[in-house]
């Protein structure tokens, strides 16, 4: 469904993508991990569009088709779904609102599911009427941005570091909802939580180092 | 009748003559008149020299602007029915007023208005009717001679409302002169005077956020409000211009003791808009003003107000949220007064600006004069930027560079918004997201 070749990503004159290739399918789980600053982050916001990562060589192939030059909200509208490692605030923007509009429906029926995910993730309902991101803590906008995966329903969802300095307990809650997401998605999970890698130990585990590939495999 | 035509004696001495006026409101017109001709353009205006104004004075008998709702522009037409209005209220926007029977739903609005002894009655007919009433407070708390387009304004002003609310009457509904008015609400140079007697309130709304078609391009509006002791006056204005058109609005409010004023004030879709609502407050009186505005590509609005402190313990709020985007430039002009003897006089103001493009500007010229010693003044100016992390945060979510600007927009104006009625947010939200996306910036 993903296919990602000989990705030479660029930001602000330094290549920090050196020549990914990376295969996601339908109903699979691959499991990105590597050190700090070695292009994870860079490697999922590229595949989002991300406009100020330069792509000087490759090309990404979704659903059969070259989205390599597609902006963010087109490649968002074929299916492809990414959550921020460190999303930014919106003053005055509320949360409800918010996601409505982007789901496009409004009516109380959405509403509801909205309100089952919120009370899956351990957000509470209140968490409607707060705003985007601004003045949640940090174990907060990780879950809120799982539900906007759930919530959203895309076929690939790209999650980047949701586990990070979650509770024991919510990473649990985290890779039980991620087992349910395979199961209609393909999923891209950038992790170096040792609890999850050891929970996803049957997947698929690509390690990054200083912007390649350097193990691919279970 | 209709004109359209150079102003000078002929015209402001007919104006007068149609509509019967007596002999003290003609001289008041062609005094302003003089005054006009003689006055400087004021320095701070901007946009204005590309004005002809004896191409854009319109004076017309009855402000209609279409007779059919298929004779509308088709972007008009196509705004309202992508609103969802209900029909008729579609038809009233568009201003089809001819055809607006307001009769069915706010006569009983109107009825619960007379009982209780308020008048409401266009401005015309209330120099008519209330002769000694209206020339008691026409033209003294906004003077002629303000300004050359208030001067203007006066030579030729037509239409407005004029509104008394008996001592200690106290109207519980915000009153919407919008729908109650009709027609005369929105002429060119109307002019409203608004008094509230001792201990009376009142919350009356000029306006829609809806756009309204217009033949004019150029508004030069006057709103009189006098607040008398204990009293209260709420003045919500929202107010969306077609794109051509340049906006003058001056709105003043002379609060006596213990009397409150609120003006919140919203106004869209001009290309260049002067809107600076003033107060003058004696003993204990208490002021807030709301200002919010959008400047998009091309366009130049100025906000601010002027407060003026002249008896003790008086108070005042002022808010301004505005918002640029493309190389619209958004400012901030504000006066402050506190006289030598408003003793512990305490005035809090406020500016926020979003910034959304690079080229998009902001400006803020406060000026205080403070006499007093005792009074207390806080000012807080803030500036922020639409990021490019937000941006692609919300493109990420599906939203295009449009949509991701309305939907911070509204947020960044979320709480003022909130001092709108509840049924204006809802109309406000969508046509936040019309003119964003209507716009090239
Ligand atoms: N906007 C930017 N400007 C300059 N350098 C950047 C920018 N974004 C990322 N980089 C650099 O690119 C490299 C890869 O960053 P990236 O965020 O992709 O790493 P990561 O693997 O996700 O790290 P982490 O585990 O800390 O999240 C880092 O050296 C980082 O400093
Ligand atoms: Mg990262």
């Amino acid at each position: 469904m993903l296919r990602v070749e000989d990705l030479h990503a660029w930001i602000e004159g330094k290549e920090i993508v050196k020549g990914v290739d990376l295969e996601v399918n339908k109903r699979e789980i691959v499991v990105v991990t590597g050190p700090n600053g070695s292009g994870k982050s860079t490697l999922a916001r590229t595949i989002m569009g991300d406009p100020k990562v330069e792509v000087k060589e490759g090309s990404i192939i979704f659903k059969g088709e070259d989205i390599t030059d597609l902006p963010p909200e087109e490649r968002f509208e074929r299916g492809i779904f990414l959550t921020f490692q460190v999303p930014p605030e919106f003053e005055g923007v509320k949360i409800g609102e918010f996601l409505m509009k982007v789901k496009g429906r409004e009516d109380l029926e959405t509403l509801k599911e909205l309100k089952e995910i919120f009370r899956r993730v351990g957000l509470k309902e209140e968490f409607l009427f707060r705003e985007l991101h601004r003045g949640l803590s940090g174990g907060e906008r990780k879950r809120l941005e799982l539900a906007q995966a759930l919530f959203l329903g895309k076929d690939m969802i790209i999650l980047d570091e949701i586990d990070s300095g979650v509770d024991i307990e919510s990473v649990e809650m985290m890779i039980s909802i991620l087992k349910d997401l395979k199961k209609r998605a393909g999923i891209l999970y950038i992790t170096h939580n040792p609890l999850t890698l050891k929970l996803l130990e049957d997947e698929r585990i690509i390690r990054m180092k200083e912007g390649r590939v350097v193990e691919n495999g279970r | 009748m209709r004109t359209v035509g150079k102003v000078e004696r002929s015209l402001v001495e007919e104006i007068s003559r149609k509509k019967g006026e007596p002999e003290w409101m003609r001289q008041l017109r062609l005094q302003s008149l003089e005054l006009f001709e003689k006055m400087r353009d004021p320095v701070w205006i901007k946009g204005i020299d590309e004005v002809d104004l004896d191409k854009l004075v319109l004076y017309e008998d009855v402000e209609v602007r279409a007779d059919k709702w298929e004779e509308l522009p088709d972007e008009i037409r196509r705004f309202y029915e992508e609103l969802n209005l209900p029909e008729m209220e579609k038809k009233f926007l568009a201003g089809l007023s001819t055809s607006f029977d307001s009769e069915i739903v706010y006569s009983r609005a109107k009825e619960m208005l007379e009982e209780r002894g308020v008048i409401m009655l266009p401005m015309e007919e209330a120099v008519r009717r209330y002769p000694e009433m209206v020339r008691k407070y026409f033209g003294r708390v906004f003077p002629p001679a303000t300004h050359k387009y208030a001067a203007l304004h006066y030579a030729l002003w037509s239409g407005g409302v004029f509104v008394y609310v008996p001592k200690n009457v106290k109207i519980e509904f915000p009153v919407e002169a919008f729908f109650l008015i009709s027609s005369e609400m929105f002429a060119q140079f109307e002019h409203s005077l608004i008094v509230v007697d001792e201990g009376a309130s009142i919350h009356f709304i000029e306006g829609c956020s809806s756009p309204q078609f217009r033949k004019f391009s150029f508004h030069d509006g006057v709103v009189e409000a006098y607040v008398h002791k204990n009293a209260h006056l709420k003045f919500t204005t929202v107010q969306n211009w077609s794109r051509d058109i340049i906006n003058f609005n001056n709105k003043r409010a002379i609060v006596e003791e213990n009397g409150s004023v609120e003006w919140v004030e919203g106004a869209f879709g001009s290309k260049a808009s002067f809107v600076y609502p003033s107060v003058t407050l004696q003993k204990n009186a208490r002021a807030r003003v709301t200002n919010f505005s959008i400047s998009h590509q091309g366009e130049w609005k100025e906000s601010g107000s002027k407060v003026f402190h002249l008896g003790e313990g008086s108070r005042s709020t002022v808010i301004s949220k505005t918002i640029s985007t493309g190389d619209g430039v958004s400012v901030y002009r504000g006066l402050l007064r506190i006289n030598k003897g408003a003793k512990h006089a305490f005035s809090a103001i406020s500016c926020d600006s979003l910034l959304m493009d690079e080229e998009s500007k902001t400006f803020t010229y406060p000026h205080n004069q403070i006499e007093e010693e005792t009074a207390r003044v806080s000012y807080e100016a803030t500036t922020s930027f639409l990021t490019e992390e937000q941006m692609f945060y919300m493109n990420s979510r599906g939203l295009d560079e449009d949509a991701a600007k309305a939907m911070i927009a509204l947020g960044f104006l979320s709480d003022v918004v909130a001092e709108l009625p509840p049924e204006y947010s809802a109309v406000f939200r969508k046509v936040l997201e019309y003119d964003f996306r209507g716009s090239v910036g």
